[in-house]
């Protein structure tokens, strides 16, 4: 056995998790459109359900515009409350 | 009861507002009836002191769930400026019209005034630059 040999059980992770980021700061979005339900959709899972900000990487106060955006719009049935395989 | 002085005065108060309105119709309108109520709408704004910056008829659209059992609907989209008191006789006049199912006016910030802008004429910069 040679010396100095570290084993470990699983593989270490080499590269870093890519860090998410907020894209309305980075594109310089100013306003969340209720009526674009296609940029919405991006911010919904496949039930129809809102990602959370851990997920979609918005910052506190886009996040916040765009919950209102996805609510607005389906409260005009443009988006739907419930769904199954949604996309 | 109120003097010459005190009109103006009330007139200088009027804040006009930048709204946005969305309204669903009845799938059943015909295409005559909807553009005379569209037309109503805006003559019942410009009547109280309001005036159209955009209309835009998306017309028949399929509805993500049924509302009034009805799986269609014929939106119209109308962006307006108008004082806040419009917006109360506006519901009024939503909700015993039949042909209405669902009605929305929202405010527009400033940045929501400026995207309504650019989008109306023509896309955003953005995109040109990627089509030129």
């Amino acid at each position: 056995m040679a010396k100095n040999e570290i084993k470990y059980l699983t593989a270490i992770k080499q590269e870093k998790p890519k860090k998410k980021f907020c894209r309305f700061k980075k594109y310089g979005i100013k306003y969340v459109d209720y009526k674009d339900t296609d940029f919405l959709k991006k911010f919904l899972n496949e039930q129809g359900k809102m990602l959370p900000r851990r997920l979609s990487g918005n910052s506190l106060k886009y996040q916040r515009k765009v919950a209102d955006a996805i609510k607005r719009s389906r409260q005009m049935a443009m988006l739907p409350y419930v769904t199954d395989l949604f996309k | 009861m109120s003097t010459g002085k005190n009109q103006l005065f009330n007139q200088k108060i009027q804040v006009m507002n930048n709204y946005e309105l969305m309204v669903i119709f009845t799938p059943v309108l015909s295409e005559e009836d909807f553009k005379s109520t569209q037309k109503k709408y805006q003559d019942f704004i410009k009547e109280n002191g309001g005036s159209t910056v955009a209309s835009n008829p998306w017309g028949l659209k399929s509805l993500a769930y049924p509302i009034d059992k009805k799986t269609t609907g014929i939106y119209w989209i109308l962006e307006f400026t108008a004082p806040a008191t419009v917006n109360e006789k506006l519901k009024i006049q939503f909700l015993r019209d039949e042909q209405i199912m669902r009605h929305m006016i929202t405010k527009l910030d400033k940045y929501a005034v400026e995207y309504n802008h650019i989008k109306r004429n023509g896309g955003f910069p953005v995109h040109k630059a990627v089509e030129a």
